[in-house]
């Protein structure tokens, strides 16, 4: 198995609290991952390191083989990892294409002709090509979490991180963003889903981490986790 | 091109006005509206691109007039070299500051910037040779030809670098630059995470807003033929260079040029028929008015009433 990136270790804390007790993870290229977790667990805290949004206080994230951990977001960026947010944060000023050149334009091209032919071909692939003129403001629910991840691919990303994509959403617009997301694994991306909606993580994943107050309580394929009694604990609190 | 266009008819406009009107109040008063165009031009930079509200106007715009007068008394240089002096002078403490501060958000960096103007005057309070507290008289060179008045030269001066600082805004609105500027604008994080270095990009940013106010700055000491710190780190710059934008429309490069040419020419009309005191609670009661009522500025309310129709 070759490993894309390594969390080793990792522990983040706010004040008192410990959001983060030494996580240790080993994602490989190109795997389908899915990380769960009840609210409060650290499951966005922990993909905020490895974004860089966040700093972890001990460990270390290698990223490809190299060491990320005092890398800034945009630096992490630009090796490879992109990430789409819970709630989504679209550049509300600018049109969805706008929202598509500003990666390209500071990822892979550092041209605007070149972005804009390449954010039209990312908008037709990912269903808002008829959008592509429209002030980011005014989108639905869906098709803002497909702003989100659309931008996240502008980045020409190794690694996608989706926090929560499907949150909100109706089951068939569950399948839509789904089927975004197998094809981009599929197109060699490796892919770490945050997700409430167990269907969609199950159907997913090929192998789920399950947090519990800053600690990985349980590891495995989809079928053991859901049958695990420390996750159930965890979500049911039986 | 239309754009070009319309700063050579801009600049030959000028040109005429200097060569055929002989109304030295006219000059005096014009000068000090296009100083305040081009004061807000270069806020907007900073404050209206990328949504840093700067209150240290008059730490960049004194320190450049400060180091032309210094310059001048030095080494009588020129006034092309005193402008390019201060443009440098205050763009390296537009760096220096803005490594040093923006990294703070919102109010932080609101209040840090007010520091550094109590910081920068002071400095000069202090400074012996540039006049401290009392101030520094300077006379003014000879006239060169072929002006016949010198107030006339600078106000031609000042027309030029308002001319080149509208162009400057406009290639950044439009570059790479502006659109990294407007998503960290619209969320910091989601900028970063999209490969933009926001605080590089900040900082590049202070860097020009604060060199063009420098340079703004610089021929101030010849216009008055006179320089001391209370007025030159007058808290009014920075209200005249904020309120502007807010008022014109801080997303386009024309919103803070209707807003200081409508302010301004307001302000002077109000201190010449009214009194002086009045001229500052208009910008006051304009601001409030605005911020409520047209948080976009006159550009949002005409865009809202073209889309309308």
């Amino acid at each position: 198995m070759n490993s894309i990136l390594q969390i080793q270790n990792v522990s983040k804390s706010f004040g008192g609290f410990t959001a983060l007790n030494g996580v240790s993870l080993d994602i490989a290229e190109g795997e389908r991952f899915g990380l769960i977790g009840p609210n409060g667990s650290g499951k966005t805290t922990l993909i905020n390191c490895v974004a860089g949004s966040l700093r972890n206080e001990a460990g270390r994230i290698v990223f490809q083989g190299k060491e990320v951990t005092r890398l800034p977001a945009y630096r992490r960026t630009r090796l490879g990892i992109a990430r789409s947010f819970q709630i989504p944060r679209p550049f509300s000023s600018m049109t969805v294409l706008e929202n598509l050149m500003v990666p390209l334009e500071y990822v892979i091209h550092f041209n605007a002709k070149k972005s804009h032919a390449e954010a039209m071909e990312i908008l037709g692939r990912i269903g808002l090509a008829d959008k592509a003129q429209t002030q980011s403001n005014r989108l639905s629910q869906v098709e803002l979490r497909k702003l989100e991840l659309a931008r996240a691919m502008a980045a020409r990303p190794r690694l996608l991180i989706s926090d929560e994509a499907m949150a909100g959403l109706s089951g068939s617009e569950v399948d839509e963003v789904l089927k975004i997301l197998f094809d981009l694994n599929s197109s060699g991306i490796t892919i770490i889903m945050i997700e409430h909606i167990m269907q969609a993580v199950m159907r997913f994943s090929q192998r789920v981490v399950c947090l519990d107050a800053g600690r990985i309580i349980c590891e495995g394929v989809p079928a053991e986790i859901v049958k695990n009694p420390e996750v159930q604990k965890a979500y049911l609190g039986v | 091109m239309k754009f070009w266009i319309g700063i050579a008819i801009t600049l030959a406009i000028t040109l005429a006005t200097v060569a055929f009107v002989n109304f030295d109040y006219f000059f005096f008063a014009g000068y000090t509206v296009l100083m305040f165009v081009m004061l807000a031009t270069a806020w907007n930079i900073l404050g209206g691109y990328a949504g840093y509200v700067n209150f240290g106007t008059p730490a960049f715009f004194g320190l450049g007039a400060y180091t032309a007068a210094v310059l001048y008394k030095a080494t009588a240089a020129p006034l092309v070299v005193q402008i390019a002096a201060a443009a440098v002078m205050s763009g390296l403490l537009g760096l220096v500051a803005g490594l040093l501060t923006l990294r703070l958000r919102g109010i932080f960096f609101a209040i840090a910037t007010i520091a550094l103007v109590v910081i920068v005057e002071t400095v000069f309070i202090n400074w012996r040779y540039a006049g401290g507290a009392t101030g520094l008289q300077l006379l003014r060179p000879a006239l060169m030809w072929p002006f016949e008045s010198y107030i006339k030269m600078l106000f031609l001066v000042m027309a030029i670098m308002v001319l080149a600082s509208i162009a400057l805004a406009r290639y950044i609105e439009r570059s790479w630059f502006g659109r990294g500027l407007r998503a960290l604008r619209d969320s910091e994080e989601a900028a970063e995470c999209s490969g933009v270095p926001t605080l590089r990009l900040k900082v590049f940013a202070c860097t020009v807003s604060g060199a063009l106010m420098g340079a703004c700055g610089a021929p101030m000491p010849m216009y008055l033929s006179f320089i001391e710190p209370a007025s030159t780190f007058n808290l009014n710059y920075a209200i005249g260079a904020l309120a502007s934008p807010m008022i014109g429309g801080t997303a386009h490069w024309l919103g803070p040029v209707i807003g200081a040419l409508l302010l301004s020419s307001l302000q002077q009309l109000v201190t010449v028929t009214i009194s002086n005191e009045m001229n500052v609670l208009v910008v006051g009661v304009l601001l409030v008015v605005f911020v409520v009522a047209a948080p976009d500025g006159i550009l949002g309310l005409f865009k809202r009433f073209v889309s309308r129709k």
